[in-house]
Parts: structure tokens; C-alpha cells; sequence
């Protein structure tokens, strides 16, 4: 018997579901069996990384308030993935994001109120996409690769916030410490919920896929998207512009990377420190991707990954595994989501005997 | 003199690693493949290095068992991008984020253990030549990262099995209907990069800072990366490449401890700017080189694409 893969002619609705729950638990299966062979109690683990923070009530808003900007990260980072333009510098146009809301919010001085607030959640958008121009212009007018520029500017941005916060926006009142003074109480988004940690980004975060979902389904822009990333030469001939493209996959990524970076300063941090930089720039593409590039798919996963985050804290006073075994998971799920994209785009055929495999792929 | 000399043998040290990460990375792309896991495979080579050397008490050992750890966290990259046709860049981060949680992991109960150290190469009296150990001081892994220079150099351009390679990189279709194994291919040359990631790792943990300690490359791999595009895929630019950036991660190191003061200027510049120099320069030379010629630009035609043989 041999294995014959065919491809489909288009990519299975099913299996796009199915794969990145098989991969959840294909995740967590293994994870049970490595820990268990490194000599760590694998069951305690991945209960305590994957269960306890959804059956701990406690811990949701833990969960709500990281699952915000990974999943306003993602929806950006989808947009580019469906039509092949590769942001990988989300991480930096976060980080530049809420630098943006943070110098709006340390010149308003003392002023406070809705108008300070929206003029930072602007300016971390505009600054976000503005680190994410760079990569555009230069893929669009040189042909540079945005895959190396967009990666090579995050470390750049890393660069400038500890610039900033370790010289000109340090608090002086700091102790020395390299940070931000913390926001005046009327810069900071509104709670949702009195008595939680719950701030109005997790609202955007939840609102948000929704208009993502209409716009790649209802308008001309996301028709445009979908027909670039799956056949480039139809939409060069269909007079859909490559270039125009990929400015605005890069824009709306880095837009959304930075809306997600002012949020989290605004919203969950109140200044910014070294610190600041979480991964959540590079941990959205695996949201992006386990959520299968669709707005309700990054929605989900993002609430996943979260989990995850959480539950790393979580088995790090349990079962003590340093924090980054988080990262262990997070990884696995993306290898199998990844491995798993081939049961998307084919079928899988167990041929009986050479002979029938030789037969055309007719019919299909 | 002295502070010249010093200054030499540092950035001697802190290019090496990336150099020879950078020469795996630039055999893997040559090949046609992009692998962003470099950060991880360093991170899986520094542990290994670092634990197969306090159990083995061999720090020789240690470098094959960094090697060995790299090549396999490599292949588990290969078998989703070549065999599973996964995405590349999604799946080369994915293994710096296992890179870097595996290494933690494993790496916990090594905290505070000491390594042995490499005896030298050369007869000791002259490493201890204050002058002359500019030449004869480092540790083997120095000259080990040279001479691959070289033998990666010939090997592209002058072997039978380079010109493969190269083509197989260029067009896999070409390639493929020739008769040459293209997936092969790719599998050796991802398998060499993550040994040689490994191995500029190692030289972390086992030499640089003689320890462990979390995520202790440090974003590295990164510069590796940058380097291997900074250099026009080229050897031995490569090592003109590492040398440069080693000598901006020097200026850092230097900006921070305030001991540039010999430069005027220097006072003016803070530290992270020498820090961003070189993803900044190698944005610079990308778009330099791909303004200057677009068809000339030397990177791989197949770069970062899966391979999918006509039916």
C-alpha cells in the first residue's frame, strides 16, 4: 500500500476547521509525553497550561486582557498572509505604536479625557503604520524583500524605546529606573468591569474580527486581497495593482500592531518600560495562522494562545517549568497547524497497489 | 596598544557566532530555503553544547553534541518545509520560538554548572604573547569558524556538489528534471546550517560567557540572518560582514561602559544606536544592491519558495 496526494481544486472548508483543533490537542497529547520523558509531571503541565486558566474564573481576565492584542495583531497579519506579503516586523510596529500613544499621552502634561485618548490610540495607529511604510516603500519601489526589512526594523524599534525611555522620556521621578512616568488616571482606558483588569481594548479586540469578517467578505478590497495572495497573474490580468496591495496589507498590519501596542500601554501597562516588548508581534502570526487567516478564526485563537500565556504562569509556580515552556507549546501548535495545512490543500488516498497509483487523478 | 589589542581579540570573539551561523544560513539559502530559525537552532546548540560538555567533560564533545542538536532541531524544520511543503516563514519562526523553550527547559538544570574549558591550539607561550595572542589566542572554534569561511567559499564555487546546490537554489524545476534531488538537497543543506547554528551557539555557552543562561544569544541569530543578506550571499563577504557588525556590537559594548571616550563624537551617539546599526545598515545595503541591480542582485531565485514538481 502507498500514500497518493491530490491536490484539491480548492482548499477543504472542513479540514480548515478541523486541523487547528486536532492541532490544540495533537499539542497537548504530546506535551503530556515529552514532559513525562524530561521527568515532569506532563498531565499536571498541560492541565494547568491549557484547562486551569478557563476553569479558574479568576484567571479569565487574565486571559481577556492578553488575548487583546494578539488577536488585533492577527487580524493585521492575516490580511498581508492571504496575499503573500510577509510582515514579520508586527513586534516592532507595536513597540512604535505605543511609543506614539506614549508621547501624545507624556505632552498632553496633565490633560486628560476622551479627546487625549483617542489622539493616542490615533497615533499609535499612524505610527505603526508608519514603521510598516518603510518595508512597503521599499518592496514596491526597489523590490527589497519585506520578509528581512520588516524583521530588521523591529530590532531597530527595540533600540528606539530603550532609547526613550533610558534617556528623554525617562521619569524623573523613576529611581532611576528606565521607564515612562505612569499615565495620569484620566489617560488610562476605561475598565469595563469595576474591580477587574478588563479596559476597553478588549472590547475593540472583540468587536473588531467582526468588521474584519465583512470587510474580506463583502468589499472589492478584500476580493482583491484573496485574488493576489491565490493567483497573482489572474489578478494582474483582472487590473488588481500587486504594489497597491501591498501597501495596504503592510499599512492595515502595521496599523492594527500599532492600534494593539497603544491599547496595551493605554489600557494594561499605564507606561512603558524595557519590558514592554512581550513577543505578542511574533506570537500573532501563530494566531494568524492557527486561526486560519479568518477574522473569527484569529478571534479564537487568539483567546487559545492566551490560555497558554496564562497557564505558563501558571504551571511555573506548580510544577515549576520556567515561563518559556509556554513557548514550547505555542510552537508545537503552530508545527502542527503548519503540518497539517497539507490535509487542506489535498487529499489523502491509500492506494492499494502500484498499479492504481498510477492511474490519472481524474474525476476528482 | 593594549586597548587596541583588547579591542581585537573582542570583536574576534563576538563575531564568531554569527559568522558561523551565518555561513549555515547562507548554505540553506543558496539552496533555496529560508530558515528564520536560526535564533532557535543557536539557542538548541548553546544548551547542548554547554550539557554535553559538563557530562562528557569534553568540550570537543560538546561541540559535535551542539552540532548533532542543531542539524536535528533543522531537520524537524526541514520535514514541515520540504516534505510537508509548509510555509517557511511561518515555520522558521515557529522554531525559534521551540528553540528558545526547549533551551530554557533543558537548561534548568544546568544553571551555575561550569564547563570545561578548551586547552589551546597553538603552544600556550604564544597565546600569552601580549601581542602575538592576537593572532594565537582564541579558542578553536575561532579558527574552526575561519576555515569554514574558505571551505564553504570553494565548496559553492568549485565543486560539482556546490554547482547543485547553486542550482537547485536557483531553479528547482531545471534542477528537478535533470535528475538531481532537489528535496535532497535542501534536506543536507538545512541539516549543515542548523549544525553550524548549533555550533555558533555553543561558542555562547561554552566559551563567551562560560554558563548558562537563558536566551543567552541574545537575537543573534537575527544578526545572522541580517548578515547573510548584508553580505549579497556571499562567503566571503560574509567575513568582512561579520567583522563589520562585530565591530558595531564592540562600539555598543564599549557606548555602554563609557569607554569610547577617545571618539569626540562618541559622548553625542548613545549606545543603541551602535545597537540598531546593524539591522539599519543591512536595511541600507539590501536596497542599495537592489537598486543598483535588480537581475544582479545575488539572492537565490527559489529563495523561500516550496518546491511543487509539475505532474
Amino acid at each position: 500500500m502507498r500514500i497518493k496526494l491530490e491536490k484539491r481544486r480548492e482548499p477543504s472548508k472542513l479540514m480548515q476547521v478541523v486541523t487547528p483543533i486536532a492541532s490544540v490537542l495533537l499539542t497537548m497529547l504530546v506535551g503530556v509525553v515529552v514532559f513525562d520523558l524530561l521527568g515532569i509531571d506532563g498531565q499536571r503541565a498541560v492541565i494547568d497550561i491549557f484547562v486551569t486558566p478557563l476553569i479558574a474564573s479568576y484567571k479569565w481576565q487574565d486571559v481577556a486582557v492578553k488575548a487583546a492584542p494578539l488577536i488585533i495583531i492577527a487580524l493585521g497579519l492575516s490580511i498581508g498572509n492571504r496575499a503573500n506579503v510577509w510582515n514579520i516586523g508586527a513586534e516592532g510596529q507595536y513597540i512604535i505604536g505605543a511609543l506614539c500613544a506614549a508621547g501624545v499621552g507624556l505632552a498632553a502634561g496633565a490633560a486628560g479625557g476622551p479627546i487625549i485618548i483617542v489622539t493616542m490610540i490615533l497615533a499609535g495607529i499612524v505610527g505603526g503604520s508608519a514603521w510598516a511604510s518603510v518595508p512597503a516603500a521599499l518592496k514596491t519601489r526597489f523590490g527589497v524583500n519585506e520578509i528581512l526589512s520588516s524583521l530588521m526594523l523591529t530590532y531597530v524599534a527595540l533600540q528606539v524605546l530603550s532609547y526613550l525611555v533610558g534617556g528623554p522620556w525617562k521619569d524623573p521621578n523613576g529611581r532611576n529606573f528606565p521607564a515612562t512616568a505612569p499615565l495620569q488616571p484620566d489617560q488610562t482606558l476605561p475598565i469595563l468591569f469595576s474591580g477587574t483588569t478588563v479596559h476597553l481594548g478588549v472590547a475593540i479586540a472583540v468587536v473588531l474580527p467582526f468588521l474584519f469578517w465583512l470587510l474580506m467578505s463583502r468589499s472589492v478590497f478584500g476580493y482583491q486581497v484573496r485574488v493576489v495572495g491565490s493567483a497573482p497573474n489572474a489578478a494582474r490580468h483582472g487590473g488588481f495593482d500587486g504594489n497597491q496591495t501591498v501597501w495596504l496589507a503592510m499599512l492595515i498590519g502595521g496599523g492594527m500592531a500599532g492600534l494593539a501596542g497603544a491599547l496595551e500601554f493605554a489600557g494594561a501597562l499605564k507606561a512603558i518600560n524595557l519590558g514592554f516588548p512581550s513577543g505578542y508581534g511574533f506570537t500573532a502570526i501563530i494566531v494568524s495562522f492557527l486561526g486560519r487567516l479568518h477574522p473569527i478564526g484569529c478571534l479564537i485563537a487568539g483567546i487559545v494562545l492566551a490560555v497558554t500565556y496564562v497557564g505558563g504562569q501558571v504551571a511555573q509556580t506548580t510544577v515549576h517549568i520556567p515561563n518559556a515552556t509556554a513557548g514550547i507549546f505555542q510552537a508545537m501548535m503552530l508545527f502542527f497547524i503548519l503540518a497539517s495545512d497539507i490535509f487542506v490543500r489535498y487529499r489523502v488516498r491509500f492506494m492499494p497497489s502500484a498499479k492504481a497509483a498510477v492511474q490519472p487523478a481524474a474525476g476528482e | 596598544m593594549d586597548f587596541l589589542i583588547a579591542a581585537i581579540i573582542t570583536i574576534v570573539g563576538i563575531s564568531t557566532p554569527i559568522l558561523l551561523a551565518g555561513l549555515g544560513e547562507l548554505v540553506v539559502e543558496k539552496s533555496g530555503v529560508l530558515n528564520l530559525g536560526v535564533e532557535g537552532m543557536m539557542l538548541v546548540g548553546a544548551i547542548a553544547g554547554f550539557a554535553a560538555t559538563v557530562l562528557t567533560g569534553n568540550p570537543w564533545l560538546g561541540v559535535i553534541g551542539a552540532a548533532v542538536a542543531g542539524a536535528l532541531a533543522a531537520s524537524l524544520f526541514g520535514f514541515l518545509v520540504l516534505t510537508l511543503n509548509s510555509n517557511q516563514v511561518a515555520t522558521g519562526l515557529a522554531l525559534t520560538i521551540f528553540g528558545t523553550g526547549l533551551s530554557s527547559l533543558i537548561g534548568l538544570s544546568f544553571v551555575g554548572r561550569i564547563v570545561p574549558q578548551f586547552g589551546s591550539v597553538f603552544p600556550p607561550e604564544l597565546a600569552r604573547d601580549p601581542i602575538l595572542k592576537v593572532i594565537f589566542g582564541y579558542s578553536p572554534v575561532v579558527y574552526f569558524a575561519l576555515v569554514m569561511v574558505f571551505v564553504v567559499g570553494w565548496f559553492l564555487k568549485s565543486t560539482r556538489a556546490g554547482l547543485i546546490l547553486r542550482a537547485v537554489g536557483e531553479n528547482d524545476l531545471s534542477a528537478h528534471s535533470i535528475g538531481y534531488s532537489v528535496i535532497g538537497v535542501r534536506y543536507a543543506a538545512v541539516a549543515f546550517g542548523g549544525a553550524m547554528a548549533g555550533i555558533g551557539g555553543a561558542y555562547f555557552s561554552m566559551v563567551i560567557t562560560p554558563m548558562w543562561a537563558e536566551r543567552m544569544t541574545a537575537g543573534r541569530g537575527w544578526i545572522a540572518l541580517a548578515l547573510v543578506v548584508f553580505a549579497g550571499w556571499r562567503s566571503g563577504r560574509l567575513l568582512v560582514g561579520a567583522i563589520f557588525f562585530g565591530v558595531l556590537m564592540w562600539m555598543e559594548l564599549n557606548a555602554k561602559a563609557g569607554g569610547l571616550a577617545f571618539l569626540s563624537f562618541a559622548q553625542y551617539i548613545p549606545s543603541q544606536f551602535w545597537a540598531a546599526m546593524p539591522y539599519l545598515m543591512t536595511v541600507v545595503v539590501l536596497t542599495l544592491i537592489s537598486m543598483r541591480d535588480r537581475v544582479g542582485l545575488n539572492a537565490p531565485a527559489c529563495l523561500g519558495k516550496p518546491f511543487v514538481p509539475a505532474t
